[in-house]
């Protein structure tokens, strides 16, 4: 079967949503529900046909699918998918269900239009996960960056324009960046071996000189820095966040920032191992620096979208934490947090969403004694609160867990500093929790409750959380071949040179024998 | 020797004005005219895979005919008659006589034809005069309007005085070289030591001028946004596509052949040319409230990117200017269509301001005109993405790197002004009732199939650009 579904199936029901907008606001709300919710039961039957594979030893590659495209550049499209480009999609397609379904009320403009962005973001991080041809790649980073644009300049709030205009610059010139690198790459790729090709797995291994190496490295680093984002780049995000509507919210902090860890993943670590192993330090001090200034930040804010926002720069520091410490243990840390964020950062813009729906307003200060008014959604606002915080049980504690107990065998202090972070989560949770939901209700709200919908989508998180907390092995083994796989090119490529620094106990196995936070074998 | 075959897209281009001129003078009808120019050019365009496919010898003393000027002539005639269809809808509304304007512009695509095809310093001349006449009454038609004299007449003057540069720089070549034939020039340049006498130098110097000036590249760029502001907008169109692209289809022959990039000096100061143009259009741009003049600082910018294109001499570099060339005239052709289409004879729709909420009454206009503007800031699934692609390609393949890192960051800086106009369109409307309301005209038929037809080229190009590059890289082939 060819992978193309993957991308075709959302685009075209984007097209049919945006054209059933013309005569009716509710059908591209079932068009795109029913688009999404099929795309994710297909992810999920081919979940279960990777799964059978690698029961009995046939993990790795699962489809590819390779089409000359111009091969005067030898560019080909190149799809591909592996145990985590799938967790990806399940993610992204899991998520964009629930943009669907969070938006049902709240976007009554343009509805059309609207669906046919949240398609387009569905059909471009899919393509970007899956896409194994270097211009392709870059072809769908930017192409995400379109339908976000439109999302937050019509459907966001008050200072939309700018914050959509400052995160379509900062985001372009950082893909431009990665497109100089990826031009290096091929040309460097061209001259050694006389082949023009764009194709990453011919251009994993390419021999290269220190320098080109560092210089190459650090163009790609810098762009998937922007996305992820690591400090001193993250200054689009509190604004892009805070100002899209929910739906954009969710697709940014769920999805759009796990791009730059998969970039990191996939194409840093990769095809400059040596590279990214000498500047594995300075990469893991700002992953420290990234922990505790996000989880500061989010102490400080009065905008209660912009706390959670700060709060994803924190956690997306644990994700490049691991990545860069390159053991086994932290990688498949990061995979978790990756997965656990999406949900958790998803559920907190949801609840502010629906808070700002009733309220209009985002004022922490305005808020207080909710609980009283809204029980449900308190709970479910609890409930993520301590997901946020890394309580044991829920997904983001085994990835902040697992996280720390590989960089941990890497480097000692670091690890305790980011240790403090998880401190520094507990009081920015708590101190959320108390100003909105406890203490006494001094707005004077009246609310409604959560509705039907609106606690359908929050039990579903609710329950991916749990499930992901208390047994992750499924994900784990998933994740588990392409993350060695990708350890094996990144040896392959170093072989000539010195050996890892590090050295680990490998293999899947050795991995399962670490039960994290007692999940059960199967 | 069968030479005329081989011209027969040139003679044809040259009838076109002269069978327009004898029906003017006996019969007065804007409509038979545009016909009769649309089939003067569509016929070239027939004509050309016959002439490329024939075995007549394709160089003739002053012209060569080869694939590379088929493919450019094609080029040009093909934006022609995109010109000429915008010209119906916009002059339908003007003032005064309207048939005169098809014979100039049929007239300077004659001289664009000659300049592409031109082997020769005495057909360079000669094509660039006939466009720069026919531009200089193209430019000032509306002559009842102030904007309109004052810009044909600032580009009188300077046109006149850059084609002095140009002819001065040809005679210092002349007494140089002794020829003034491009590949004679090239067998007499490689026979002689590298080290360049003065004498070539400021030839160059000055055939750099006089091209600069054409293609309004920093620091010859200052007639640029008056003129493009003041212009008819169709002809603002063929301004930056045609005029420019002949100039571009020139400068690569001549770089091929006559030697011009093998000179550090003439390649440095290409480079500094190019990085002016960049960063001055762009930064100027930003500061822009009139579209017209907005696009005016954007194509100086653009054409320093071109530049670096052309600077990067390799094989690659040729494909890019040309790929590049088509991908920007597609999409400048398409907003200029989109202005002038919006444009009634009250108010031209040329003011950022007029597009505000473009987008909840005109969806598909919008959309289009979002997409040309994303070309423009060459993001991925457009013509122009694929164009700076291939620039950037171009440039690291000849180890350009800091020239091609200014190319990016000052595109950087570009997107910003694009992205304006974009959200403009998307904001809510005014409400205010006294606000200089946007031009709401409903599109002519042609009008809104021309703009569809490039609407689609711009994405086709730009998803699938593997059968143009194909047939680019065939042309260029044909000049090395």
């Amino acid at each position: 079967m060819s992978v193309a579904w993957i991308l075709l199936m959302p685009l075209a029901g984007g097209l049919a949503a945006w054209i059933a907008g013309r005569w009716s606001d509710l059908w591209p709300r079932w068009i795109s529900l029913g688009t999404a919710l099929l795309h994710l039961l297909l992810l999920l039957a081919t979940w279960g046909v990777f799964f059978a594979g690698i029961e009995t030893g046939q993990g790795g590659w699962l489809v590819v699918y390779k089409q000359p495209w111009i091969p005067q550049l030898g560019i080909s499209f190149h799809l591909a998918v592996d145990g985590l480009s799938l967790l990806l999609l399940l993610l992204t397609s899991f998520l964009t269900v629930l943009a669907v379904l969070t938006s049902w009320r709240s976007v009554t403009r343009s509805v059309g239009f609207f669906h046919f962005n949240l398609l387009l973001i569905l059909t471009a991080l899919s393509g970007v996960f899956i896409a194994f041809d270097l211009f392709l790649f870059f072809a769908f980073w930017e192409i995400s960056l379109l339908p976000l644009y439109f999302l937050i300049g019509i459907w966001g709030y008050e200072n939309r324009v700018y914050a959509t205009t400052k995160f379509f610059i900062i985001t372009q010139g950082s893909g431009l960046l990665m497109l100089l690198a990826i031009l290096g790459l091929v040309v460097v790729h061209w001259q050694s071996t006389g082949v023009m090709t764009f194709d990453y797995l011919e251009l994993v291994g390419t021999p290269m000189s220190k320098a080109t190496a560092w210089w190459l490295m650090l163009g790609f680093f810098i762009a998937f820095a922007v996305k992820l984002p690591v400090v001193p780049f993250h200054t689009w995000l509190p604004d892009a966040h805070t100002q899209a509507p929910t739906a954009g919210s969710v697709a940014l902090a769920g999805l759009v920032l796990k791009i730059g860890a998969y970039g990191m993943l996939r194409f840093v670590m990769t095809i400059f191992p040596q590279a990214a192993a000498d500047f594995a330090l300075a990469a893991m001090i700002l992953a420290v620096v990234g922990i505790l200034y996000g989880a500061l930040l989010a102490l400080g804010q009065t905008d209660l979208k912009r706390m959670v926002a700060y709060t994803s720069i924190s956690h997306m520091g644990f994700v490049l934490l691991g990545i860069f410490t390159w053991n086994e243990l932290a990688l498949q840390g990061a995979v978790i947090i990756m997965l656990s964020h999406g949900f958790s950062a998803a559920a907190l813009f949801m609840l502010v969403g629906d808070l700002q729906h009733r309220t209009h307003t985002r004022e922490i200060d305005r808020f207080g004694g909710l609980w009283a008014v809204t029980p449900r959604m308190g709970g479910v606002g609890l409930f993520f609160a301590m997901a946020s915080l890394g309580l044991p049980g829920l997904a983001s504690f085994v990835g902040e867990f697992l996280v720390l107990l590989g960089a941990f065998r890497v480097n000692v202090p670091l690890t305790v500093l980011a240790s403090v972070g998880l401190v520094a989560a507990t009081i920015y949770s708590l101190w959320m929790m108390q100003k909105v939901y406890y203490g006494a209700n001094t707005g004077e709200w009246k609310l409604d409750d959560t509705s039907g919908r609106e606690m359908a989508i929050m039990a579903s998180l609710i329950g991916a959380t749990l499930w992901l907390g208390l047994y992750p092995q499924p994900v784990l083994t998933t994740s588990g071949d392409a993350l060695a796989q990708m350890r094996q090119f990144a040896d392959k490529a170093r072989a000539p040179a010195s050996r890892p620094p590090v050295k680990e106990v490998q293999g899947p196995k050795a991995m399962a024998s670490i039960p994290p936070d007692g999940g059960r074998r199967p | 020797m069968n030479v005329f075959g081989a011209l027969t897209p040139i003679v044809l281009l040259g009838l076109t004005p002269l069978v327009l001129m004898l029906v003017i003078s006996f019969r007065r009808s804007h409509g038979l005219v545009v016909v009769l120019s649309l089939a003067g050019l569509a016929l070239t365009v027939a004509v050309l895979p016959g002439v490329a496919a024939s075995t007549a010898p394709p160089v003739a003393p002053l012209l060569a005919m080869d694939a590379f000027a088929l493919f450019y002539i094609g080029l040009l005639s093909a934006a022609t008659m995109v010109v000429v269809v915008l010209s119906y809808g916009y002059l339908e509304r003007a003032p005064g006589n309207r048939e005169e304007f098809y014979l100039l512009l049929t007239l300077a695509t004659f001289g664009c034809a000659v300049l592409a095809a031109s082997n020769h310093f005495v057909s360079f001349f000669l094509g660039l005069e006939i466009l720069s006449v026919s531009l200089y009454g193209l430019v000032a038609y509306l002559r009842t309007t102030r904007t309109a004299l004052e810009s044909g007449v600032k580009y009188l003057i300077l046109a006149a005085a850059s084609a002095a540069f140009l002819l001065f720089g040809m005679a210092l070549i002349y007494a140089d070289l002794g020829t003034m034939d491009f590949t004679a020039m090239n067998s007499v340049l490689a026979g002689k030591a590298r080290e360049p006498t003065l004498l070539l130098l400021g030839g160059f110097g000055m055939v750099i001028i006089g091209a600069g000036f054409k293609l309004a590249v920093v620091p010859f760029h200052m007639w640029a946004p008056d003129v493009y502001q003041g212009a008819p907008t169709p002809v603002t169109a063929y301004l930056t596509t045609v005029s420019k692209g002949a100039m571009v289809a020139l400068l690569l022959r001549y770089s091929q052949y006559g030697g011009l990039l093998d000179y550090e000096s003439v390649a440095t100061v290409l480079a500094i040319i190019a990085v002016l143009s960049m960063f001055l259009g762009n930064l100027l741009a930003l500061l822009q409230e009139n579209v017209k003049r907005l696009l005016a600082y954007s194509s100086i910018a653009h054409l320093g990117y071109l530049l670096v294109a052309v600077i990067a001499a390799s094989r690659e570099g040729s494909h890019a200017v040309t790929y590049y060339l088509v991908a920007y005239f597609i999409t400048s052709l398409g907003i200029f269509g989109i202005i002038a289409a919006l444009s009634d004879e009250r108010k031209e729709a040329d003011e950022v301001s007029d597009y505000r909420g473009l987008f909840w009454r005109r969806p598909w206009v919008s959309g289009a005109l979002s997409l040309m503007l994303f070309s423009l800031a060459g993001i991925p699934l457009t013509a122009g993405f694929v164009g700076k692609f291939y620039v950037l390609t171009a440039g690291v393949l000849s180890d350009l790197w800091a020239l091609v890192i200014l190319l990016v960051v000052s595109s950087v800086i570009g997107l910003y002004y694009y992205l304006r106009i974009i959200i403009t369109m998307y904001l809510s409307a005014p409400d205010d009732p006294s606000s200089p309301l946007p031009a709401t005209r409903r599109f002519s038929l042609p009008e809104g199939l021309v703009l569809a037809g490039l609407t689609v080229l711009l994405i086709w190009f730009g998803v699938y650009p593997a059968p143009l590059l194909g047939a680019i890289q065939a042309a260029i082939g044909s000049l090395t």
